[in-house]
């Protein structure tokens, strides 16, 4: 099985990771390591414990047991080890978390300016130049209450870009989305995909995973029951409970 | 029918107030009743208290005593620096109002100088006679000047903080006097309306940063600081603001060795700002609960540290939100002001106004006495309030 060896260009490990909610076991033993430029779909059953698994990627969440590695940084409580992981990493969240006080533009400038320390100028100017890769440049000065929720996510993953991360982590991105925004989002997400962004996507979008994901990643009750690329998963699933869960959601 | 596409304008609604009349007050028959037993019943408390304003009203109880009412026990002669304290304050508000260009400064700004207009008119028939009138009139143009002048020029913005900035301690040396050419008044002379706005400025621009400080310390987590911060707020809350400033107008003396004497109006100030700040430090802490946390995540998410995500993404959201509470903490500060009368001894404008009904020839004034300082808290109140809500709807507060 190929996450077991550790590449060279291995970008993120995981080595039989445990995490506890209080007395809930929810991680119980993950093993995953996701090489650059890879697109990585982790899909699974609410409560399955995905979306905890990669906020612990990013620190979002703790892990009491095993090792996370990225970008050859460890993951421990030790704040300069958050930060300098926090920084190669941008995530998109499924409510968006845009700042509301904020315009579009000075929601993507936000983190440049303060904490990279980039002048204002040179900023906004990248900011523009992504919000034009994400389609919405005329919607820089808009406050999020005035966007729709396909453009606030197409800002939110602008605002993530903006910190020029090697991985970007996505947890269900498109599920607060009606229908007919999702492909918007999506489509940027497949652009992204094709520039060489190493990607960790938590969804339910299988016709996005089956054209872009390089490997899928079926969790259940805090297990990797199976891994594969998505040609295998879709079409020899080897685990009866990967049988089931595409049935359900592939009807 | 209309046709596939098309829009129609919407209908036409006449809006006179014969219209709106017929609608809101008469549109059934207990309504009308209603309505005009209620004319009757307000027409008749109309003419009432008109009759009783206009004729045997005895307002020279506030006209002969106005100075006491503004600026209490502060020596006639030296008056002049109050003044001329109202003087600058009121150039760097029509300043302020022209560079800031929010809502909330203009309000504050516009009101100043209404209500120095119309102390200059109410000057012109007391005993403080048209000199009074006069310069509080010169105050209110050099308020419109300061204005003007500010939409016109480019002012600085640093220079304007740094000026707000100075003239506090300028404005106390020119009250309070060193000796010499500006011979030294005694805080405890202060008194009137220079007094309850003294207090309610001071309480106010100082509780509103400790108590932030207080409400973020609570929710902090180091357990020392957090133990430190809701005991205080807990004692603080516990116990009326009587006994706190009884307690800070005695006890203050105690704590401090003999040779640092702390002047009456400062510890009344020190009393009503703990007071107030823990006040504000609660509603400050609700502001921040009603954060979601994706808000931090996000923040965390790109990097900004805890003290970053609190200064850029937490507090503005915080802040925004509670500035209805707050604003309506500091309305009530402004009328607890008149505590101090009781326990600190000083002699606000309430207390002037018990003081003057004191006076053998005033026995009986008192519904003149305190409509008056109704009428002032109720200008400075409103203000307060109107400035308020504008700053609401400039920030988006409930928008966005």
């Amino acid at each position: 099985m190929d996450d077991e060896t550790i590449g060279a260009d291995a970008i993120i490990v995981c080595r039989d990771v445990h995490k506890w909610f209080g007395k809930l076991h929810v991680l119980r033993g993950i093993d995953l390591t996701v090489r650059a430029g890879e697109v990585v779909v982790i899909f699974g059953a609410s409560g399955s414990g995905k979306s905890t698994f990669i906020r612990t990627i990013n620190r979002l969440e703790d892990h009491q047991r095993g090792q996370i590695f990225v970008d050859g940084i460890e993951l421990t409580d030790d704040i300069r080890n958050v930060a300098a992981v926090r920084s190669e990493i941008g995530m998109v969240f499924q409510q968006f978390n845009l700042f509301p006080h904020l315009t579009a533009l000075q929601n993507v400038t936000l983190g440049p300016i303060r904490v990279r320390k980039v002048p204002r100028q040179r900023a906004e100017q990248a900011a523009m130049e992504l919000l034009e890769r994400v389609g919405i440049p005329e919607q820089a000065h808009k406050y999020p209450a005035q966007l729709s929720g396909g453009q606030q996510q197409r800002v939110a993953i602008a605002r993530a870009l903006a910190m020029q991360p090697k991985i970007m982590l996505f947890d269900e991105p498109t599920s607060a989305l009606d229908p007919e925004m999702i492909s918007e989002v999506l489509d940027v997400m497949r652009e992204l995909a094709g520039s060489g962004m190493t990607m960790l996507c938590v969804t339910h979008e299988m016709g996005f995973a089956r054209a872009v994901a390089n490997r899928m990643v079926f969790i259940d009750e805090g297990r990797i029951v199976e891994v594969g690329p998505p040609q295998q998963i879709f079409e020899a699933p080897q685990h009866e409970r990967t049988r089931r869960f595409l049935s359900q959601i592939l009807h | 029918m209309t046709a596939q596409g098309e829009r129609l304008p919407p209908p036409t609604v006449s809006l006179g107030p014969s219209t709106w009349l017929r609608e809101n007050l008469f549109n059934s028959w207990y309504n009308a009743v209603l309505t005009v037993v209620l004319a009757l019943i307000l027409g008749w408390l109309a003419i009432r208290v008109g009759e009783w304003a206009t004729t045997t009203a005895r307002w020279g109880v506030v006209t002969a005593n106005l100075r006491l009412f503004l600026i209490g026990l502060y020596p006639a002669d030296q008056a002049g620096r109050v003044w001329l304290s109202l003087t600058a304050l009121s150039a760097l508000a029509g300043l302020s109002a022209a560079v800031w260009r929010g809502a909330a400064v203009r309000t504050l700004a516009f009101w100043l100088a209404a209500a120095q207009a119309l102390l200059a008119g109410l000057a012109a028939v007391s005993e403080l006679g048209l000199a009074v009138t006069f310069a509080l009139l010169l105050n209110v143009a050099i308020a419109w000047t300061a204005f003007a002048v500010g939409l016109r020029l480019p002012v600085p913005r640093p220079a304007l903080a740094i000026a707000w900035l100075a003239f506090v301690p300028v404005a106390l040396v020119l009250l309070a006097g060193v000796g010499g050419p500006l011979p030294v008044v005694a805080t405890n002379l202060w008194g009137g309306l220079l007094l309850t706005f003294l207090l309610a400025i001071v309480g106010i621009v100082l509780s509103f940063p400790f108590g932030v400080l207080l409400a973020l310390g609570r929710r902090s987590d180091l357990p020392a600081i957090r133990l430190l911060s809701t005991a205080y707020i807990e004692i603080i809350r516990g116990v009326p603001l009587v006994t706190i400033l009884f307690m800070a107008a005695v006890m203050l003396p105690l704590f401090l060795p003999g040779e640092i004497r702390v002047e009456h109006v400062v510890r009344a100030m020190a009393g009503i700002t703990l007071f107030s700040a823990a006040y504000v430090a609660e509603n400050v802490r609700g502001g921040l609960q009603a954060i979601p946390s994706g808000q931090v995540e996000a923040a965390h998410a790109l990097g900004l540290n805890a003290l970053q995500t609190n200064l850029y993404i937490v507090l503005p959201q915080a802040l925004r939100s509670v500035i209805p509470a707050n604003v309506g903490l500091f309305i009530s500060l402004l009328k607890d002001t008149t505590l101090v009368t009781i326990g600190a001894g000083l002699l606000e404008i309430l207390g002037i106004g018990r003081a003057v009904l004191a006076q053998s020839e005033w026995f009986g004034a008192q519904l003149e006495v305190y409509a008056f300082i109704a009428a002032v808290f109720f200008v400075m109140c409103y203000t307060m309030s109107q400035a308020s809500y504008r700053l609401e709807t400039a920030l988006g507060v409930g928008q966005r």
